[in-house]
This record gives structure tokens, C-alpha cells and sequence, in this order.
């Protein structure tokens, strides 16, 4: 029997997942653009399970939402890595640091 | 279903988005040497909206779309601050645009469209407005950042704030799904009545803790500071220049409907996490901004000081320490915008002013320049009788009155450490030799120079008369 908990447990490895390839990630700013999906897919799961445990659409429409606004955020993303390549020619994570102090 | 009725609550919202389209379109069919046009028109929308907002000013709170949008004093004092300080943006932006060639229409439509993010984010009764109006503000933010395309800076700016600027919506949004899960809805007003009966308390702290997070990261809170210093160095000095002031505002509004609205009955839980947030912000800071050498990234970690003072505030979890640090909100807007502005009004072709030494000796060469940016970096380490003291005199009281004497000690002792780097931009224009073959002086479009002087004797005037726009922000908490 599937279980809320089983969910939520799902959510929280997804998140850390996702947090953790943030944090460790040091080669390429796509990856880092797939990992903050990832952590919105993450609180996705959270919202579904929520909503459908307690009888309450409210969390699937958020859900809805959330989705739309990853699109737009995630074209933003990219918009700014073509950008990053055209000016430095390069999207390693490493070599982004001529800012510092 | 919504009436008629409701889309008059939200009247100056739906009129700046019109304007906005308008605008945009205008500028698609404007010829380049007609543009200053857009810029005074962008400028004319915005005091449209100011007026909109004042006169639709209702004497209670009202709610539109079924408790989405709530339109009380809170939303109303945030909102016309909030456009405000943007007007003073366009102002200051317009010469800076020009001489880089980034006088472009897209400058002001997402500037516009940024404040309607802000707009619909301190009138959020919802937790998808809250995220939906935050998502307004930063996407048009990042892309803001972004506006010089071929700046190697810029384009880096513009990355790092979009990481950790959708790390935090994620962090944010996390909070948010267990909030839920816990109360059960995800109506402001519903969850804090289903906030004292939920079965489920651990699961709403821990909640709870993520939207703090979330919260820090946008006000840009220290641990939660990383990308401030970089952005404001990397973008364009007029857009550090908005993103330095109204989203402040909003960053207040979120926090204010978050927990004050929603979680007011957790204080005990968040009162304490403020106030480590506070101190982390006030320590690092006061003391990273020490040893900066470029002007922006000092203005930087002064930013990340003064949220901290805004925190200190809000630890109070009471009207008194909402109505202080929004008073707080709105000084540190108008004098950030007053101490970019400086900046900007001395930037011209090739010359970015961004380094404390290009202020060598400005006494010499532009004494009024000097005096402006004196009286600014008063305000801003909290001298009186200028309009910053205040500000941190009412947060510190309101700590008190909480039972929180260590932290309006600690809070003290840094704005002293604080007033060293201050000071230190003063001696340089006062006291110090200009360089040889250099040149700074005061832009010379008149409009600048008027509407910088205002304001930053605006930062004077307040300070004497601080009473009335207190008690504005105090008559907003009560009842």
C-alpha cells in the first residue's frame, strides 16, 4: 500500500538530489539548470500527494502554476547561458569567477 | 466568479499592465532619436499608477478574486513607495542608458513589469500569488541584469543571480508544499486560523524554515547573501540602482504576508531565526564592506547590513516591529536610490565611477556632488539628524520592547563599525588629493541634477520630519 509518506519521502530525495548536483556540480551550467527543474519536479510530487491525500484541489492547480512559470524561467536560463558562451566562451562553472571579495 | 467590482480593486495593477504592452509596442514602431520620448512617458505611466493607487485607496482592507489580492494599508504604503523610488530609477537611468548605448525600450517595459511583480506580491492573500508575483519581479530582474549583452560582467551577474535566484523560489516553493500539507490550504487568511489546529506542528516548522530561507534569499539576508555583491557589481549601474530599492520593498511585503499574515502564530519558532539571520547580516556585512575597494560592491554588503536592520525589526513580530521596519524599508529605498544615483550622475562615456578612488578629491572638482554624497553616506550609517538615524533608532526600540536588548546591542555596536567605511568615502572626497589627468564631474541633463538633489535633500528633510510618515506606516498595522 502506497502511502502519503512514501511520497513526501520520494519529494525529500528528489530535493536533496537536486540540491546536492547544485552544490557539487563544478563543469556545466546546464547541468545546473537541470537540477533546479528537478527541485520544482520535486515540490510537484509534494503538492500532488498533498492535494490528492487531503481532498484538495487547490495544490494541483499550484501545481499547474509552477509548471508554467519553470517554462519561462528555464527559457530565461538559457537565454542568459547563450549569452554567457557568446561573451566568454566557455560554461564551465569553475571558470565563472571574475567577480570575487 | 469575478465581478465587476474586482477588477476595480485591481485597477492600478490591470492600467500598468496595459501600459506596459503599450509601451512596448510604441517602442517597436519608435525611430532611436524619438526614444527619449519613451523615457518620459515610461515616467508619466508611473505617476498615473502612484495617483491610481491613492485615490482607489480603500478605508478598509477588501479582498478581489475569491481572497487572492488583498488590498489593505500594507499594500497600498508598499505599493506607492515602491513606484516611486522607480520613478527616481528612470530619472537617474536616462543619461547612464545613453552614453552606453542601452537606451532601449526593453529597459522600462521590464522595470514596469518588474514593479507589478512587486505590486501583486505585497497584495498577495495567496500563497500562488505570492509566488506568482515573486516570479514576476525576478525573472524581469534577471533579465534587467542581463541588459548589456556584450559585458563579460554582466552576462556573469546575470547567471549567478539566476541560480541561486531559482535555488531560493525552489527553496520557497518547498516550504510552501509542506505549509500546505500541514494546514491544508493555501489561503493566507485560512492558514492562519488552520496554522494553531494542525495536526501535523513539526511538519509546518519545517516548512516554516524553508520559506525563511526562501525569504532570506531575497532579501538577501547573510547566510543567504552570496549573489548581492556580485550582481551589484556586475550589472549595469542602472539596474543595480533598481534592484538596490523597490524590490526591497517587496522582499518586506513578502516576508510581512508570509509570516505575519500567514505564520503569525509560529513567532515564537521564526522570531528566533530572524534574529540569528539579523546578526549573521549585520556581522558579515559591516565587516566584508571594510576592506572593499569598488563602490558598488560596498554598497553591496551595506545592502546586506541594513536587511539585517530591517530584521532586527521585524523580530518584534508585533505592529510596533512590522510599522519600524517598514519605516526602515522605505528610508533604505530612497537612499539607496539617492546614493546610486550619485554614482550614476558622475558615470559618463568610458567612465564608470564604480571605484571608491574615482571619488578622489570630488570636493575640488564638483563641490554640490560632494555634499549630495555626503549627505547620503550619513543617512545611510545612520547619523542625525538625517533620515537613516530614525530608522535605526525605531528598529532597535521595537527590539527592545520584545525582550530582544541583545540583539538592539549588537545591532548598535555594528552600525559603529559600520560608520568606519562610510566615513572612509568621505575622507576621500574631502580630504584626499584628486588624480592627476582625470576628470569627474555632475551629468549635466538638468533633469538629473534637479530630481537627485531633491531627493537626496528629501533624505534631510525626513529626517527632521519623520513623525508623519511613521505614523503612516504605524496606522497601517492597527486594526
Amino acid at each position: 500500500m502506497i502511502t502519503l509518506s512514501h511520497f513526501i519521502v520520494l519529494g525529500a530525495v528528489l530535493f536533496c538530489i537536486a540540491l546536492a548536483s547544485l552544490f557539487i556540480n563544478r563543469k556545466n551550467v546546464i547541468v545546473l539548470l537541470m537540477s533546479i527543474e528537478l527541485m520544482l519536479l520535486a515540490v510537484n510530487i509534494n503538492f500532488v500527494a498533498f492535494s490528492r491525500f487531503l481532498g484538495d484541489v487547490a495544490g494541483q492547480v499550484f501545481v499547474f502554476f509552477i509548471l508554467t512559470v519553470a517554462a519561462a524561467e528555464t527559457a530565461i536560463g538559457l537565454a542568459i547561458l547563450v549569452l554567457l558562451m557568446r561573451n566568454r566562451s566557455t560554461i564551465n562553472v569553475a571558470e565563472i569567477d571574475s567577480m570575487k571579495g | 466568479m469575478p465581478t465587476f467590482n474586482d477588477i476595480l480593486i485591481l485597477l492600478p495593477e490591470f492600467y500598468l499592465v496595459a501600459a506596459a504592452c503599450l509601451l512596448l509596442l510604441l517602442d517597436a514602431f519608435m525611430k532611436p532619436e524619438q526614444r527619449p520620448l519613451l523615457h518620459w512617458l515610461s515616467i508619466a505611466v508611473l505617476l498615473v499608477g502612484i495617483y491610481l493607487v491613492v485615490v482607489g485607496q480603500p478605508s478598509q482592507t477588501v479582498t478581489a478574486f475569491n481572497g487572492m489580492f488583498i488590498r489593505d494599508g500594507v499594500s497600498e504604503i508598499l505599493k506607492v513607495f515602491a513606484l516611486l523610488s522607480t520613478v527616481l530609477v528612470f530619472f537617474y537611468a536616462k543619461p547612464y542608458l545613453q552614453d552606453r548605448k542601452l537606451f532601449v525600450g526593453e529597459f522600462y517595459t521590464l522595470t514596469i513589469f518588474a514593479v507589478i511583480g512587486i505590486m501583486l506580491l505585497v497584495s498577495a492573500g495567496n500563497l500562488i500569488m505570492v509566488y506568482l508575483g515573486l516570479e514576476l519581479l525576478t525573472l524581469s530582474s534577471y533579465a534587467l541584469v542581463a541588459l548589456n549583452r556584450d559585458s563579460r560582467l554582466s552576462s556573469e551577474a546575470a547567471i549567478k543571480y539566476f541560480v541561486l535566484g531559482a535555488l531560493a523560489s525552489g527553496m520557497l516553493l518547498y516550504g510552501m508544499s509542506m505549509v500546505y500539507g500541514a494546514t491544508g490550504t493555501l489561503d493566507l487568511a485560512r492558514l492562519h486560523m488552520a496554522a494553531t489546529q494542525t495536526g501535523m506542528p513539526h511538519l509546518l516548522v519545517f516548512g516554516l524554515i524553508f520559506m525563511i530561507v526562501g525569504i532570506g534569499f531575497k532579501l538577501g539576508a547573510a547566510p543567504f547573501h552570496m549573489w548581492i555583491p556580485d550582481v551589484y557589481q556586475g550589472s549595469p549601474t542602472a539596474v543595480t540602482i533598481f534592484i538596490g530599492s523597490a524590490p526591497k520593498l517587496a522582499a518586506f511585503g513578502m516576508a510581512y504576508r508570509l509570516l505575519a499574515s500567514g505564520l503569525g502564530d509560529l513567532s515564537q519558532h521564526w522570531q528566533i531565526m530572524l534574529a540569528c539571520l539579523a546578526v549573521l547580516s549585520l556581522a558579515i556585512g559591516n565587516l566584508v564592506a571594510i576592506v572593499q575597494s569598488n563602490l558598488k560592491r560596498l554598497l553591496a554588503y551595506s545592502t546586506i547590513s541594513h536587511m539585517g536592520y530591517l530584521l532586527v525589526g521585524l523580530v518584534n513580530a508585533g505592529p510596533e516591529g512590522y510599522a519600524s521596519s517598514l519605516f526602515y524599508a522605505i528610508s533604505y529605498a530612497i537612499t539607496s536610490a539617492a546614493a546610486f544615483g550619485v554614482i550614476l550622475a558622475l558615470a559618463r562615456a568610458g567612465f564608470e565611477c564604480e571605484e571608491i578612488d574615482d571619488l578622489k578629491g570630488l570636493n575640488q572638482r564638483s563641490p554640490w556632488a560632494a555634499f549630495l554624497m555626503m549627505l547620503v553616506m550619513f543617512s545611510l550609517a545612520g547619523v542625525p539628524p538625517l533620515f537613516g538615524f530614525f530608522g535605526k533608532l525605531l528598529v532597535f526600540q521595537a527590539a527592545i520592547h520584545a525582550g530582544f536588548l541583545w540583539l538592539a546591542i549588537v545591532g548598535a555596536v555594528f552600525a559603529i563599525i559600520g560608520l568606519y567605511y562610510y566615513l572612509r568615502v568621505v575622507k576621500v572626497m574631502y580630504f584626499d588629493k584628486p588624480v592627476e589627468g582625470t576628470e569627474v564631474y555632475l551629468q549635466k541633463d538638468v533633469s538629473v541634477r534637479l530630481v537627485l538633489s531633491l531627493n537626496v535633500l528629501a533624505l534631510l528633510v525626513l529626517g527632521f520630519v519623520w513623525g508623519p510618515l511613521f505614523g503612516w506606516c504605524q496606522s497601517v498595522f492597527i486594526g
